[in-house]
């Protein structure tokens, strides 16, 4: 079997383990559905109430599409976390896989996971919005900044990921604070042209502001992706970065754990 | 029973299991294990010195072969596992499985090398069948033939096969620990590493593991590095036995040797009870009830 071939089925070991679980939580993932689809429409009526049919988009974008990036983010980053909860940890770390390969069966996993749920959340956005007017919207700005804002976004989950790594009882809750941290900055609700100073500078750093920005202007003003290289190179550069770095920070973080003895710890 | 047992087993395991399509025969003039000089020290809080958890052990074990390790908690007998499995770094010394060492080949002793620990780790709301599909896969074997395999497996040690589309939050420790079994022994590994496997399971549970144990030995090839606190079940499994006393070995031998050893020079009865007080320095009583304190604590 070549080498490739090996990878590729030991990765899907952990998009079949993720199924799995996913589907024995089934309650679980019902009610986080739910939940999600009320927090976007609760937002999204917001437009609605003030009667403004650009808002009421604007909101629906930020919604639907944070939340894929936040469900992709999530599966990621809890890479390890899952497995300290689970006692699994260890096991994992010990069998003939190199971490590339686990972390491509987790992003795969991520981002099936992310787009069957944030379908689900469109339909929600649909039945109770049938009347959007959406022309105009050139899909392909949308598909593309949906893809190369989901790669970047990946580079920053791998990254999240070493937290429970380096930090036994803290690493978890770090991530869900990056995460909160990126909401607040990446303007998903608002034009980041309001935050103050400080934050505009973060926000800049964030993959997810220049990803909903693009949908926004594909979507709601029909822009050309042509006319977006603004919002695509600082993409780009995010995945062709942060991607790697990634890769190369979870190996380095995975010898201090070995050198530390943090991978026997369950947090 | 124990006859019983190995005759059942006989029965229902498979001698060839879905191995992995890359295994390359194992050079039988090499260790399966060779330990040379290992220590390990962890930084223990802010404290200026570090803690010698293994210092400077050496072991080694020929193919085929069992070698127990007995200390009190403490000891390092987990630490030195975890550093044979890789899930710890090397302070000084080496590790060879099967002549691969363990740093510059860690792919390769991954392939050849499964643990058991004292603690099942499963994704509990899985079921044994879908935890050991999921190892299967990270081994790289056949998904179909595995699930055969793994069937056979855990039937043949007493787990129904009703039961292996359950949660395994739904079984008891005892049973939770024969999955854990049968994941290691479903990889087919080399060198297996069983890290007090039959802690906590009742007599006959206990029972048909180290009857397994011994099958997984003449059936499957397989060399085994076993830690326990239970002395009939070293006595009755392992070639050779080392003593771990505050990391370093103590004693090594036969179990027959150790007795020989502490009856020579000692003057006591030869059991492996004395042997364990002799070079610890402390009964197994008093490792026992330190334990049972431990978990009361964690239960605080």
């Amino acid at each position: 079997m070549s080498l490739l071939a090996h990878e590729l089925k030991a990765s899907y070991a952990f998009v079949e383990r993720n199924f799995f679980l996913t589907r024995r939580y089934w309650g679980w993932e019902v009610a986080f559905l739910v939940y999600s689809a009320a927090g976007a429409l609760s937002i999204s009526f917001i437009g609605a109430q003030l009667g403004d049919a650009r808002l009421l988009l604007t909101l629906m974008v930020g919604a639907i599409f944070w939340n894929y990036l936040s469900v992709v983010f999530s599966w990621i980053a809890e890479t390890i976390a899952v497995e300290r909860w689970e006692g699994t940890l260890e096991y994992t770390m010990m069998a003939p896989v190199h971490r590339s390969t686990h972390l491509l069966g987790s992003v795969a996993y991520a981002m099936v996971y992310g787009l069957i749920h944030t379908a689900a959340i469109l339909v929600a956005m649909i039945l109770f919005f049938p009347n959007l007017a959406t022309g105009n919207a050139d899909a392909l700005t949308v598909v593309t900044f949906m893809v190369l804002g989901s790669f970047s976004f990946v580079g920053i989950a791998m990254l999240a990921a070493i937290l429970p790594l380096l930090y036994v009882e803290r690493g978890a809750q770090m991530t869900f604070v990056l995460q909160s941290v990126l909401l607040l900055v990446s303007g998903v609700y608002y034009s980041v042209d309001v935050l103050p100073g400080w934050m505009q500078v973060l926000s800049r750093l964030s993959p997810a502001t220049y990803a909903i920005d693009g949908v926004r202007k594909g979507l709601i003003d029909g822009v050309p992706v042509t006319e977006l290289t603004g919002d695509i190179w600082p993409l780009v550069v995010m995945g062709i970065v942060l991607i790697p770095a990634g890769l190369w920070a979870f190996g380095r973080a995975e010898r201090y754990a070995k050198r530390t003895g943090k991978l026997k710890r369950v947090g | 029973m124990t006859a019983t047992l190995l005759r059942q087993s006989k029965t229902f395991v498979p001698n060839r299991l879905a191995a992995p399509a890359e295994a390359q025969p194992l050079d039988a003039t090499l260790p399966a294990l060779l330990v040379e000089g290992v220590t390990k020290r962890f930084q223990v809080g802010r404290a200026k010195r570090p803690v010698l958890a293994i210092v400077d052990v050496s072991l080694r074990l020929e193919r085929g072969g069992i070698v127990g390790i007995l200390g009190a908690n403490g000891s390092g007998k987990s630490t030195l596992i975890r550093l044979v499995s890789g899930l710890l770094t090397l302070d000084e010394g080496r590790v060879e499985v099967f002549g691969h060492d363990i740093e510059r080949e860690e792919m390769a002793v991954k392939r050849l090398i499964n643990r058991v620990s004292v603690d099942a780790a499963f994704f509990k709301k899985l079921s044994p069948m879908e935890n050991l599909l999921f190892a299967a896969r990270l081994y790289g074997l056949d998904a179909g033939r595995a699930r055969v395999d793994a069937v056979a497996i855990l039937e043949r040690l007493g787990i129904a096969r009703k039961r292996v589309s359950r949660p395994v939050e739904q079984m008891s420790r005892g049973m939770q620990q024969k999955v854990a079994i049968a994941r290691a022994l479903l990889t087919s590994p080399s060198l297996l590493l069983l890290d007090e496997p039959t802690t906590g399971l009742d007599p006959r549970s206990k029972l048909e593991v180290q009857a397994f144990i011994e099958e997984v030995r003449t059936d499957h090839d397989a060399s085994i590095v076993l830690t326990t606190h239970d002395l009939d079940e070293a006595d009755r499994l392992c070639d050779r036995i080392a003593v771990l006393n505050d990391g370093r070995v103590v004693a090594e031998e036969t179990p027959n040797g150790l007795k020989r050893l502490v009856a020579e020079r000692h003057g006591q009865e030869p059991t492996l009870h004395n042997v364990f007080m002799t070079y610890t320095g402390r009964s197994l009583d008093e490792d026992v009830e330190e334990e049972t304190d431990d978990a009361a604590d964690e239960a605080d």
